[in-house]
This record gives structure tokens, sequence and C-alpha cells, in this order.
């Protein structure tokens, strides 16, 4: 009987409609289809790009030429044609606001759905926005507060225009375009996307935030963040996605890159809710993306959280370098896999300085039929000693027909480091089931309840406005109606 | 003998190897197994060998070793001996039925096959598969996958003898088999020697493998061994490793086993130059247990690699895998261990266990601990570390008046007591817990463990003029 009434409930939970699938008709101005080194000239002087791009580019796309996609995740996909992909697309309309009523309203509206935060009221929560709308930055609030004190937080290509020697000095020095296959392919034809610089000291007053959403059809969206926080600085920086519910496939290689000089800290959170795709599988955005930080000074830390609800394939894996002596690199990640979705996350923490830190928590949710897998790397070098690691990887099965995977990679060169990897697999407890409905609850805030729990110690480390947000990603994703 | 030049690539020149000498090789077996080794042919001209690139070899590079030259033995060159004259066991109180394999072929004393009293048949496989061609056909080549990236396929296209095992049902063998294999050859030597163990149902065996080399010559091995383990049999199977510094070993075991059959094996490899062990075991059926511990203590720039996969293709099974290993020097550790339960296979308790201790800087450890989990009503866990000696511990015993040196290897001795523990054949498990002592206090080099037991510091070449035997 409970046993009937469980199968109902995870029936529910797993047939749940993807809520933000709406479709915004904004006028493109869009590259042709295909990819060569036209495409890339193309993007680069519809950009009015600095010399140095180009050439950056153009390298990086005679380099992707040369790779193989990579075969080894535990993912399965049809193959992508990227000849079939439009590699640029911006809104038609592009004045430079002064105010927000000067903004298309039809986009407005757009944001409004999705709920983010630009108008004054939120600018009351503290929240600075530059939304990405298709590669091309709409609307960036807060600027004033944060140039007064001398953060610069724009889009991709403003920095590249404004502050070229910034762009020039830091771009490509975490995640060279030789990095991966996507990594190449994103250094070669990147739209936009974000750059923030924290100066020496600086501890940034605002949660930095920005949404980024794959809108017209058949437009790989191809970010490209760059973060730099000078010595003693402080930045939490957030990042969020929800994508409109489309046909075909679509392809997002991004990149992240962090630089933390000596004494900062750097803190990225993500929330990902893109299209998974239907029940049966079809469609969905595949999330191909490099993320990248690098501790180069001393006791610099960089921490990474992300809630992954939404892609039909997530492959990726934030990781931390950590070069100064004493530096931190920490990992928390809730990973949830509904219907077909496949999902193959994890980090790699490579310790290269004295003493350096890290911790890897990682929470996988599988449900439907999908699968999902941690991946991780964890490094020490001979020069790293007393190198500490700790890891815990674990995942929580709900139905027969999902799959938990885990996949860590430990390797270890010198006598000092101790790393220490556990990771378990279970469905939920009958115990606490039993216990919750004896207290009078029903199977199905029971099971909200237990997975909500069992993921709180990572959504515990997200900035306030997040958690609301991942929470309740967390109900649609699992609960569904139910929610 | 043939020589192997160097030219053309590796898999290709396996290939004319084999063609060249196909009628050496096939000799007059059965139909069924030149099908197999043709369709192994195919898999290595299509799949070629595993390289850096390949998800369970990443960590072990054998191409220098395919592309280095070896000499193959197509015939046996061994004649029937005894081979208490020239070798003796170091397990002195071991009361074994011992089998010898020299440079990969047979030798015996009396008779290659020998049936025992109670049914058991023991003995050389190419002369089982003379006498006993349907019962070797139906299970050779059926246990280890050859689609695998791996050598399986290498393996099966140029086995010619090994050993084979027939335990009828309900069979208890009551003295442990020990197999002997021994390399000896001036000239690099390239084996592959093949094994098959077949329990029926309730038989109960005691199996320890021994791999030995009497010079210290270059030699590759790369044997395959096949296990069937019939309803509710019962296997205890032990590989100890004590080889030379210029060998190399790649080693599959495969097992299969049946309704509520229960394996344990253990794998101690003490000294091995190059080493890779294969573990695969599937549990084709519900209630079967499946043990697997491994012990690895080396030093100097050994290599040694355990790859380990326990299939739970049905459900309610139990494993356990437990893994540890002390590197000093440069030597470099591997272990790649992975539960994989497949759906429907509910009610899995698996558990995986993997601990590492350096004792320099310039020794490496690589884990990959993995999980593959399909069905939701099980409980799998896994753990793996990396570390030093506890400085706690270390205090303790330091403030109890002991010097470092004797804290440390006592904390170390009781690091690889947990696996040596569980050696369930006593004479073995003291010998095995003595060179473990001895190998913690540096007392004992390789020339320690020769099983020749001279006394001569300098490593010695030894002669064994098998035509005089």
């Amino acid at each position: 009987m409970a046993e009937d009434k469980n199968n109902d409930i995870l029936d529910e939970l797993t047939s749940a409609e993807y809520k933000y699938g709406f479709y915004t008709d904004i006028e493109m101005d869009q590259a042709p289809k295909g990819l060569n080194e036209d495409t890339v000239r193309f993007i680069s002087a519809k950009k009015n790009e600095p010399e140095f791009m180009l050439e950056f580019r153009l390298k990086a796309f005679r380099h992707w030429k040369t790779l193989k996609e990579p075969k080894w995740a535990h993912v399965q996909y049809h193959p992508i044609d990227y000849q079939d992909i439009i590699y640029y697309s911006a809104p038609r309309k592009k004045p430079k606001y002064e105010s927000l009523n000067e903004v298309d309203p039809e986009l407005l509206e757009t944001f409004e759905k999705l709920g983010i935060p630009l108008d004054e009221q939120k600018m009351l929560a503290g929240v600075a926005v530059d939304a990405v709308m298709d590669s091309v930055s709409v609307a960036t609030t807060f600027r004033e507060t944060l140039a007064e004190k001398g953060i610069i937080f724009c889009s991709f290509s403003e920095a590249v225009q404004k502050h070229p020697e910034l762009i020039k000095k830091y771009m490509g020095t975490v995640v060279p375009y030789t990095d991966n296959y996507y990594a190449a392919l994103n250094s070669a034809v990147f739209s936009d996307g974000s750059f923030c610089y924290i100066p020496k000291g600086v501890r940034c007053p605002l949660e930095l935030s920005t949404y980024f959403r794959i809108n017209a059809a058949n437009t790989g969206q191809f970010e490209r963040t760059l973060i730099v926080a000078e010595e003693g600085s402080y930045v939490s920086y957030m990042e969020g996605c929800t994508a409109p519910m489309r046909d075909e496939n679509q392809l997002h290689a991004a990149i992240v890159e962090i630089i933390a000089k000596k004494d900062s800290e750097v803190k990225y959170s993500t929330v990902q809710n893109w299209w998974p795709g239907d029940k049966k599988g079809k469609g969905g955005v595949y999330n191909f993306v490099t993320k990248r930080g690098i501790c180069e000074g001393e006791n610099s830390k960089i921490s990474w959280t992300q809630v992954e609800t939404g892609s039909a394939i997530t492959w990726k894996y934030p990781s931390v370098v950590l070069l100064g002596d004493n530096s931190k690199g920490e990992f928390y990640s809730v990973a949830v896999t509904n219907n077909m979705q496949q999902a193959d996350t994890g980090t790699k923490m490579i310790h290269l300085g004295r003493n350096t830190k890290s911790t890897i928590i990682s929470k996988g949710i599988s449900a439907g039929q999908s699968n999902n897998s941690y991946r991780g790397l964890v490094k020490s070098s001979r020069r790293a000693e007393n190198a500490r690691n700790f890891s815990q990887c674990d995942s929580l099965l709900l139905g027969d027909k999902c799959g938990a995977h885990t996949f860590p990679y430990v390797e270890v060169g010198n006598r000092s480091t101790i790393v220490e990897h556990e990771a378990t697999t279970s469905k939920i407890s009958e115990d606490q089931l039993f216990y919750c409905l004896q207290r009078g609850m029903d199977m199905e805030a029971a099971i909200g309840l237990i997975v909500n729990g069992y993921a709180k110690e990572v959504l515990n480390k997200l900035p306030m406005e997040f958690a609301v947000e991942a929470q309740k990603l967390l109900s649609i994703s699992l609960e569904g109606s139910v929610g | 003998m043939q020589d192997i030049t160097e030219n053309i690539s590796a898999q290709q020149r396996m290939i004319d190897l084999y063609k060249s000498n196909f009628k050496l090789i096939k000799g007059a077996e059965p139909q069924t197994i030149t099908m197999l080794r043709e369709k192994a042919v195919e898999i290595v001209r299509d799949q070629g060998f595993p390289d850096l690139t390949t998800e369970n070899w990443r960590y072990t590079d054998i191409d220098p070793l395919l592309r280095s030259p070896y000499d193959f033995n197509f015939t046996n060159q061994s004649r029937p001996f005894d081979i208490e004259q020239i070798f003796t066991c170091d397990v002195y109180d071991l009361d074994t039925f011992s089998v010898t394999l020299l440079n990969g072929w047979f030798v015996y004393k009396n008779a290659p096959l020998t049936t025992l009293k109670n049914g058991t048949i023991i003995g050389s496989l190419s002369k089982a598969l003379e006498v006993y061609p349907e019962l070797v056909s139906k299970y050779l080549g059926t246990i280890a996958p050859m689609e695998k990236p791996g050598l399986t396929a290498l393996n099966t296209m140029f086995f010619q003898d090994g050993l084979f095992i027939y335990v009828p049902e309900e069979v208890i063998v009551d003295k442990p088999i020990q197999i002997i294999n021994i390399v000896n050859s001036e000239n690099p030597l390239m084996l592959h020697p093949r094994h098959l163990i077949i329990q029926e149902p309730k038989s109960k065996l005691t199996l320890v493998h021994c791999d030995h080399s009497l010079t210290h010559n270059i030699s590759f091995t790369n044997s395959v061994s096949e296990v069937f383990l019939a309803k509710e049999s019962n296997l205890d199977y032990y590989k100890i490793q004590n080889k030379g510094h210029n060998s190399a070993v790649i080693n599959g075991s495969f097992f299969s086993q049946m309704s509520a059959s229960n394996l344990t094996s253990s794998a101690l490899t003490l000294n091995g130059g190059f080493t890779k062990n294969i573990i695969y075991s599937l549990l084709n059926e519900p209630a079967c247990i499946a043990t697997h511990n491994g012990l690895y203590l080396v030093d100097s720039n050994q290599h040694v690699d355990n790859q380990l996969e326990v299939d739970h293709a049905a459900p309610e099974c139990t494993s356990e895998q437990l893994y540890k290993g002390i590197l000093d020097d440069e030597a470099t550790a591997v272990f790649n261990g992975k539960i994989m339960v497949r759906r429907d296979a509910q009610k899995t308790l698996a558990y995986q266990n993997n601990k590492n201790i350096l004792l320099t800087d310039d020794a490496k450890a690589n884990a990959q601990p993995q999980l593959e989990i399909y069905a939701d009503d099980v409980k799998c866990s896994h753990g793996a570390t990396v570390g030093q000696l506890d400085p706690e511990a270390m205090f303790y015993l330091r403030s109890r008046g002991l010097n470092e040196r004797s804290a440390r290897q006592m904390l170390m001795y009781a690091f690889a007591a947990e696996v040596v523990r569980r050696i369930s054949i006593q004479p073995l498990r003291e010998r095995i817990d003595h060179m473990v002592e001895k190998r913690l206090k540096g007392e004992l080099s390789i020339c320690d463990q020769c099983v020749l037991h001279c006394n001569s510091k300098e490593p010695t070449v030894f002669n064994i003029d098998v035509s005089k035997l």
C-alpha cells in the first residue's frame, strides 16, 4: 500500500513540468549558420574588437580544428553538428540605457517572469545585475555604487573596449584556449559575458549577479566570465539561469575564469535551471562548461557552490588550482536529475602550494530514468607539503530506473598530504519516511522534507537571495505539483 | 623462438606473429577454440591495445612493454621433471598439492593430468583440451570478456597451456592447490599462460597462485585466469607476487559466480617490478558473496596497479573490497576499484575501501574508487585515503619510550595486519606476516625473498638447464 503510494508520488515528482518555458519574441541580429574563420571574424568585427582579440579567437579556432570531441564522460547524446549552430545572435535594438524606462518592455516582462530583481525595490535588496540576454548585455545597474569603490563590473565586450589592458593580461590565463575541445570552441566564438575586477583591499559591498538566458532557437550560447580579485579583496558572485522551452538541443559551452590574489576571497554561486528536455528526453540544453579558478597568492580562497537542476546534459567540473601557500578551495554541489537528464559533474582540486586545503561536498539526487555522476580529481604535487583534502559524495536514488555513479580520482605525490574520500549511495531511508508519516505528514511532504534536509549542507552555503530560489528549484525539479 | 622487430605497430606485429605461427599455436585444439582465437585477432585489430587515454589504464603505461622485443616459446621445451629438485616453496609448513608452470608451460612429474581420488582433475590445460574438449570449450573464453579494453584478447590469441582444475559436485578439496609460476629465460620472454578453474555445485577449493622469477632477466607475463563457481561452491584464492624488478606482469583473473557461491580473493604483491592485477568478479545469481582483499608493499621504482570490478548483476549479493598499500622510495601504486550494480540488482550490499601510506615524497599513489549504480534499494559505500602515519598514534608510542623507527614500524605493521589477518591458511598467514615484518624493517631485499635461498647479496642469474633435468 505504502509502496503503491510511494510509486504514485515518484511518478508525480518525475513528471513535473518545466515552469519557465516561454519564449520571448525579440528581433535578433544573427550570424549565418556554421563555423569557419569568417564566422570568427564576423563576431569580432560585430563587436568592434581590438586586433589582439581577433588574433586570440583565430588562434583558438585553428587549435579547435585540430581537436577531437571528448568521449570519456558518462553521458550519451546525439553527435553535435557544429556547422548547424548560429554562433552570434544579439538583440537588434541596442541603445545604451540611462534608466529602466527606456528598455524594451517585452524584455522587462521576460525578466519580470524570471523574477530578476531589476527594479527599484530589488535594488534595495542589494543586488546589482548584469543581465545577459542572448549574449549581449542589455542593462547594468548599480554601476555607480560599485565604481565608487573602484570595482569594475561590466559586460565582457565593454571590458574589451574600456579595459583592454586587464583583459589582455588575464584572459586565457586560467583556462587557456588549448585546455579542451569546448574551451577552444568558446575562445574562438564567445559572444559576451561578464567581467569583474575588485581592486586591492576592497570588500565588494553587494552580491554581484548575472542572469544568463538562452533565447533564440539554434543559438549556441558561448559566455565568458572573468573575475579578478586583487590582494586582500572579497567578492561574492552569483550566476543563475533559466532557459525557455525549445525543441532542439542547444549547446552551451561557457568559460569561467577566476583569479584570486594574495589574501583575497572569491565566492562563486550558480543556480542552473536550463530546460532539461521533455519526459522522453527530447530537446534540452547541453551544458558543457569549463569553470576554473586559481588561488594565485598566499592565503587566498575560492569557493564554488552550485545547484544543478536543469539541462538535458550537464558536463562540468568547477575547479580550483591551489598555487599559493595556505590557499583554500571549496566545492559544494547539489545536482538533481530527473526524467532522461544526464549529469557528469564534480570538481578538480589541484594542490600545488604548501599547506593548501580543499573541501568537496557533493550531493546527487537521481529520479526518473536519469543518470547522475560525480567525477572529481584531487591531485597533490610533490611540492604541496601538508596538503589536506576531504571529499564526501553522497547519492540519493528516487525510483528504480535511475542511476547514481561516483568516479573519484585521487593522485598523491608526496608523503605529508592527507586525502580522504568517502561516498555512499542509498535510497530514502525507510526509517526517516516512517518517522515523518507517523508524525502525520503525507508522503509528498515527507519526501520533500527529507530531500531538502539532505541538500541542506550545500544550500546553506548559498547567499541568502539564492538559497530561496534554489529551494524553489529543488521543489520544482522533484516535487512537481506537490510543492 | 621468435624475434620481434620494431618498425610496425605493436598490434600488427602481434597479429603477424600469430599468423606465421598459427599451426604451432593451434596444435590439435577443437574448432571452437580456434574460432575464439580468430575473434580475438579481430578485436586486437579493431581495438588495439590500451594506452594512457584508456580510462582504466590511465596511470599504467604498457606501451614501452609492448614495444620491446621478446622471445615467444611456441613449443614446450620443458620435460617431465621433479620440480622439488630445483625449487622449494618457502612456506615450509604449507601442505599443498603443488603444480608448476615453467615459462607458461605445465611441468609434470608423472602425467599431464592427474585425477585425485575424489574425482578432482588437476593438470595441463592443453592436455585437458585433448582429453575433455567439451568440458573445456564450454567454459573457456566465456568468463573473460575480450571486448573490454585490456590484453585478454592478446592472451586468447597466443595461449597454449596453463592450469586446468575441475572440482566435481560436493567435493571438498582439503589440501590447498598451489600453482607456482616460474619464469626462467636468458632472453626477454613474453608469455601468455591461461588457467581454467571449474567448480561444480557445493564444492570447496583453496588455491594459492605464486608468481616467481628465477632470473633477473626481462619478462612480460600476460596471464588470464577464468574461474567458474557453480551454485553454493566456495573458493579461497590467493595471488602472491614475488618477482624480480625486471619482470612485468599483467594478470587478469575473471570470476563468474552462481547463486550463493562464496569467493574470497587476496592479492598480495610483495615485490613486483611492474604489476597490473585485473580482477573482474561477476555475480550472476542471487545471494553470492565476493570478498576481495589486497596488500601491496612496494619500493624502489616498482609500479603496482590493482584494477578491480565487482559486477552485481543479481539481487541480494554482498561484496567487499579492501586494498591497502605502503609505498616507499619512488614506487607508484594505482587502485582502480569499481562497484557496478545493475538494474534490478536490488538489496545489494557493497563496500570498497582503499588506504595508502606514502613513506617518501617521491612515491605516488593514485586511487580511483568508483561506484556505478542503477538500482535504488542498495547500500553501497566506498572510501579512499592517502596519507601518512597518524601523528597522535606516533606520539602515543613515542611517549611510551619507543624510538621513532620502532614506532613507525609498529604502526605500519598494524596497518598491513588488517589484510594479513584475513588469510585463512595458517602457515601462509604466518609466512606473509613474517615477510611483511621483515619488509617493513627494510631487511627484505629481492634476494631475501628469492625462493632459492642463496646467500649472495648480488643478484644472481640461475641457469637451469632444462635438458639436464
